[in-house]
């Protein structure tokens, strides 16, 4: 699909990956995040060379692709605390109700998500930034489906998160503004 | 970075109990969650095995012979209606995905999830088997042993099935491909159930049958789940 794509990331450095529809944006974010094995090449994770589903890498990754993972008979709370659980984080009710708030999800605690939106569903896949705690977002295409102000808390999370020194790689068509060292791929 | 990077020094038995409860508690209460799911193997399997005594005839002794192979049979077909629900879902939400990505370990988390499984579907069709036992004239202690029976071989069929649906995830036609896959596989299961009442009728004991049950539910337990999470790799990538 692609080839002689490579790039570097150190510390608090994000990678903008643009390109048109089709161009393997999300092949390159999938071997980033460790679900795909590329044909050719070498994916490494703090200088040592890792296949997919490696578990270092497992461990230090936050991926958020196309799919937002959420169960359509559970609650946007009951969603968030279960993948959080299963990022291998432990949030209290407070960090929980933290999450919520930040992405405006807190007046809908007791709709199941399937009646949601889909920028909705969109916020609380979003939200598990705040949770997971993370060194490596991979986010795919984050802003679809969000509105102005979804847009700007995932810019404020992201450029906190560089800030802390993380490294997120990020497929978008948008441009987001962020804070902090920014890369870019055309694919 | 370590600011950020949840230091996790826990062992691998630890995270492997984790994730074996933390999948089993959220497709439980997944199941609670959409009741009409939860009956329809069970109803089906209710259905199934009534039809037969409408089919051939209400003659005592025929049941009677019948009656062991066709509880035994509609035990199977019941466990296959469901097989395809332990991953698709998942699949198709993304959150297998998710899954995969976890630190906890992925066999213990599919583990989990076929427990669930077994406890929402199989469970149930072990509970109500003696009374279905009875439409056929087996007697009480045949009953609970065909109870017993399925207790310890419908757990087999759940973790040799989702070995099936891990296999045949994201194919077109999964659903068929998974019966002709995983009915083969079952064939032993069926064997040793359906004769460990036949061999108590010819006055045999059942304890070589239940012992070879519990040998096949002991080596899936361990295989199964390894298996099966290795197909799930294979299908998201």
């Amino acid at each position: 699909m692609f080839a002689n794509v490579e790039f570097a990331l150190a510390c608090g450095e994000a990678l903008i990956v643009t390109g048109a529809n089709g161009s393997g944006k999300t092949t390159l974010l999938r071997m980033v995040a460790g679900l795909t094995q590329p044909h050719i090449g070498q994916l490494s994770w703090r200088g040592a060379p890792v296949a997919a589903f490696d578990h270092a890498l497992r461990a230090a990754t936050l991926y958020i692709g196309h799919a937002a993972a959420l169960k359509d008979d559970f609650t946007a709370e009951e969603n968030l605390l279960s993948l959080a659980t299963l990022h291998g984080a432990a949030p209290d009710r407070v960090a929980l109700g933290n999450a919520l708030a930040e992405w405006s999800l807190g007046q809908h605690d007791d709709i199941p998500a399937r009646v949601l939106s889909q920028g909705q569903r969109r916020r609380i896949a979003l939200a598990r930034m705040d949770l997971a705690r993370r060194c490596l977002w991979v986010l795919d295409e984050p802003a679809t489906a969000l509105d102005a102000s979804g847009v700007a808390t995932l810019e404020k999370r992201v450029s906190a998160h560089l800030a802390a020194r993380g490294v997120a790689v990020i497929a978008t068509h948008k441009p987001l503004a962020l804070a902090g060292i920014m890369r870019k791929l055309e694919l | 970075m370590a600011a950020i990077l949840e230091i996790t020094d826990d062992t691998r038995e630890s995270r492997a109990w984790r994730g074996f409860a933390w999948s089993m508690t959220r497709d439980l209460n997944l199941a609670i969650r959409s009741k009409a799911e939860l009956g329809v193997q069970l109803l089906f399997y209710v259905i199934v095995v009534t039809l037969f005594p409408l089919a051939v005839g209400a003659e005592p002794l025929l049941l009677r012979t019948l009656g062991p192979g066709v509880l035994w049979v509609a035990a199977l077909l019941a466990s296959l209606l469901s097989l395809s629900r332990i991953f698709a879902a998942d699949y198709a939400d993304g959150s297998l995905e998710q899954l995969a990505l976890s630190p906890l370990p992925l066999p213990a988390l599919i583990s989990g999830k076929i427990a669930a499984h077994w406890m929402s579907t199989g469970f149930p069709l072990v509970a109500v088997s003696p009374l279905l036992g009875a439409q056929f004239g087996l007697t009480t202690d045949e009953g609970w042993l065909l109870a017993l029976g399925l207790l310890i071989g419908t757990p087999t069929l759940s973790l040799l099935g989702a070995i099936g649906a891990a296999l045949t995830l994201g194919l077109r036609a999964g659903g068929g491909l998974l019966a002709l896959l995983i009915l083969p596989l079952y064939v032993p299961i069926l064997i040793f159930g359906a004769g460990s009442i036949e061999a108590v009728r010819a006055g045999l004991g059942a304890s070589a049958q239940l012992s070879l049950l519990a040998a096949a539910l002991l080596a899936t337990l361990v295989g199964a789940p390894l298996a099966a999470s290795a197909a799930v790799r294979i299908a998201l990538d």
